[in-house]
């Protein structure tokens, strides 16, 4: 297939793969996370109920970032060296929560009764640290990976700004897939999340471009200011709209109970896509763009008949696999 | 951290690398394997009607779950080391490792993940077949797993289908480098690895749960069924072990020359059944030895002459290659004779004695220890190499600190020992919730079923 497609066409087409496989991440795994740093500790049935609702959904959830990582080390060898020797630390912290998190889900409910609570401590610690090293990992990103107090400074603001963002998807997915006081309770969480996500995406918006010269250059000089400024207007709007629908939710037959999570998708899509646009075709922050980090153009080829065939159909039947557990959460049983 | 102050970060890399992928391999083992049994109960359970089939799926169903998420959390850690611990690996062989690897997340990982959902919490919510397809996908996907992730492991103990152009790996032949000289054996030697390792898995439990008093007819049968299994298994294994051994004879002989302890070229060379080998005097201290044996398996010839170590610039450790080697084999010779008995027990009396009871039980995870073994032999055995011939592991090593190495590696293994803890008391555990459980609904699953089928 390389025949046909030049070296730099196959790097922009994995780019967007990679772009797709990381956005895909963030929105699944997201929701999940965002359910486990919301998990009560202390009340047992809706811990459960809590954790059913992503019951069926985890594990592919988490294979999305496998594939992210996994394109970025095909595709791009050079930027996953960089990447992962800068970010050493929180990679492991990242690893070791999303570790006891994902075996905190099965054991939970198989290892001894007595020993639940601290399971679901885990799963809890478990999301909050895997929210918070991403976060911090996209800060140093945005920093180019420098060493100064600036830049951790960002990188701890940045942080608690995935923290909220996940803590509010998932809390639009409760909204969406439970009922009665749990769903109650979730509404109240989806406000106080979506206010805190607000504000850290306003201050990476504004601390990006300020540290970012060539970020501030891309989003304000014309003509692109103001072919760009329905996007943060619009993002401002669905905030606003979800908050006031939230505080008169639920709904009678528990009409729109969906509309705040795809609100949320939305403001995840328009926010990656901001951050995507600021960089473009950078892979690395002020180092290496995708064109000198790529594979041999005969590896990217052979690689890309694989991804045709398989995205589209893993699409679908993620599709599926959402149709079929589609509606208010039942109890779990493994049959 | 003291210890690890001393040691630097190729040393700390390797430790860490070789326990992340220790602690990995245990639970795709059972996995693989584990998945072709569940897909065979549901087929049974459709052909048969026989509920003790759906008992057996969903006592097994639950352990195959709690596996896979242990493989599915360690296996993410996998794809990040290479980056962290080894960039040259990917600078140098990037162009064929990168694709291998992508196929295995492609085509293998997602099929398994995604329908995973389907088979572990949807048996109510989808018609019956749609269920057992989910099954198979399930089953088929961890093979492919295994196909692709063992096509490139093969392909770095003999790399063929390429050529090194500035220092990089670039493909000439994709067909030569996914079926490289020793995929083929490889590939099937790990897949039976993995059905011994399910089979001695569900032997084991099965057998506890009738010690413990179970008297339902789940456990007994599915200790039969897996036992016929297993001794179908452990003969083919060991069989196709030897072909392996000859292949590696071929490909790599400093490897083989390590397994069988052979520090000078020698013609009627002996088999050394065990020694203490020592490195720095470069010969074998209290062996026991048969003569010209090792000639013969190797060469077919009393006579034959084998290489020794002393024909190689690089060559592996000896001692650790030799010792595995033979815990491998002795584990597989147990495994033949406890299968074969047992089967021949339970066709006799329908069951087996007390103490063949109690060493069944112990064997439960008798394939982890034999699989551990074996990828311990072939992986040392490569050393100095990362990729044979083409790069060595002390080229591809990160240039961070050992301290953070350190760090990492210690977390590792207190996570690690913790979990591996956690999961054999719970598989034990679930094994005597199960033996108290009533066979609760079952029966009106079971109607459901005939009730969708008609």
């Amino acid at each position: 297939m390389h025949n046909y497609l030049s070296a730099d066409s196959l790097a922009i087409i994995f780019a967007g793969l990679t772009g797709l496989a990381v956005l895909l991440y963030a929105i699944l795994d997201g929701y999940d996370l965002g359910v486990g740093i919301l998990m009560p500790t202390n009340d047992n049935q809706t811990a459960s109920t809590m954790i059913a609702s992503i019951g069926p959904f985890w594990d592919a959830n988490e294979t999305w970032l496998v594939l992210a990582v996994g394109l970025i080390l095909i595709a791009f060898p050079a930027a996953h060296n960089v990447i992962l020797e800068a970010l050493y630390i929180p990679v492991v912290i990242l690893l070791i929560a999303l570790i006891l998190r994902g075996v905190a889900f099965d054991f939970r409910v198989k290892a001894a009764m007595s020993h639940r609570p601290k399971w679901d401590l885990l799963f809890k610690l478990g999301s909050v640290l895997a929210a918070l090293s991403q976060g911090y990992m996209l800060g140093m990103y945005v920093m180019g990976f420098e060493s100064s107090l600036t830049a951790y400074l960002f990188a701890g603001l940045s942080a608690l700004g995935v923290l909220a963002a996940y803590a509010y998807i998932g809390a639009c997915w409760l909204v969406m897939k439970t009922q009665n006081q749990l769903q109650k309770q979730a509404t109240i969480w989806a406000r106080k999340a979506g206010r805190l996500t607000f504000l850290g995406v306003v201050a990476v918006s504004i601390v990006n471009p300020l540290i970012n010269p060539a970020v501030f250059e891309r989003w304000f000089s014309l003509p692109n200011a103001i072919l760009l400024l329905p996007l943060p207007l619009f993002c401002f709007v669905l905030f606003l709209v979800v908050d006031r629908l939230l505080k008169r939710m639920p709904f009678k037959d528990d009409v729109s109970c969906w509309i705040p999570f795809v609100a949320a998708v939305m403001i995840f899509f328009i926010c990656f896509n901001a951050f995507a646009f600021s960089f473009f075709p950078e892979i690395v922050p002020g180092k290496l763009d995708i064109f000198s980090a790529a594979s041999a153009p005969e590896s990217l080829g052979f690689m890309l008949w694989g991804a045709l065939v398989v995205v589209p159909t893993i699409l679908c039947y993620t599709f599926y696999s959402y149709r079929v557990f589609w509606g208010k959460v039942q109890e779990l049983s493994y049959y | 951290m003291e210890l690890f102050l001393r040691l630097d970060t190729l040393v700390l890399s390797r430790i860490q690398f070789a326990l992340n992928i220790s602690f990995h391999i245990l639970f795709p083992t059972i996995t693989i394997a584990l998945a072709w049994y569940l897909f065979y109960f549901k087929i049974k359970l459709h052909f048969t009607k026989d509920e003790v089939w759906m008992r057996a799926y969903r006592f097994w169903v639950k352990i195959f779950a709690l596996t896979f998420a242990l493989g599915v959390v360690s296996g993410i850690t996998m794809s990040f080391q290479f980056g962290t611990n080894w960039p040259g690996f990917m600078q140098t062989v990037g162009n064929i490792a990168g694709p291998l690897l992508g196929y295995e997340v492609l085509t293998a990982f997602f099929l398994e993940a995604t329908f995973l959902g389907i088979m572990l919490f949807g048996m109510n919510r989808v018609k019956p077949w749609v269920h057992t397809l989910a099954s198979f996908i399930v089953a088929f996907g961890t093979s492919m797993s295994a196909f692709w992730i063992l096509s490139l492991n093969s392909w770095m103990q003999t790399p063929t289908g390429f050529e090194m152009i500035d220092g990089v790996a670039h493909v000439t032949d994709w067909f030569e480098v996914i079926f490289n000289p020793s995929f083929p054996y490889r590939l099937s030697h790990m897949l039976l690895a993995s059905g011994l390792t399910a089979s001695f898995l569900i032997i084991g439990l099965s057998a506890y749960r009738i010690y413990r008093g179970d008297e339902k007819r789940a456990p007994k049968q599915t200790l039969k069924t897996a036992l016929t299994i297993a001794a179908l298994l452990a003969p083919t294994q060991i069989f196709l072990g030897d072909m392996h051994g000859l292949n590696t004879l071929e490909h790599q002989p400093q490897k083989v020359a390590a397994i069988e302890g052979i520090w000078h070229t020698e013609q009627g060379a002996p088999l050394v059944l065990f020694a203490v080998p020592d490195e720095k005097t470069q010969q074998n201290l209290w062996a026991i030895e048969i003569p010209n044996l090792a000639s013969f398996i190797l060469t077919h010839d009393w006579q034959g002459e084998l290489k020794g170590l002393n024909e190689f610039d690089k060559h592996p450790p000896v001692a650790p290659v030799f010792y595995a080697f033979r815990i491998m084999v002795a584990l597989g010779m147990l495994m033949l004779l406890v299968a074969w008995v047992a089967r021949w027990q339970i066709f006799k009396k329908q069951q087996t004695s007390p103490l063949l009871s109690k060493v069944l039980i112990a064997m439960t995870f008798s394939g982890w220890v034999a699989t551990l073994a074996g990828w311990y032999v072939t992986e040392i055995g490569r050393q100095p190499y990362l990729v044979s011939g083409i790069l060595t592991v002390e080229q591809a090593v990160t240039p961070i600190a050992p301290e953070n190495v350190g760090f990492s590696l210690l977390l590792y293994i207190l996570v690690y020992s913790g979990l591996l803890v956690a999961y054999i008391h719970t598989v034990f555990l679930m094994a005597r919730r199960a033996v108290d459980i009533e066979e609760i609904n079952t029966t009106a699953v079971d109607n459901s079923l005939e009730v969708q089928h008609a």
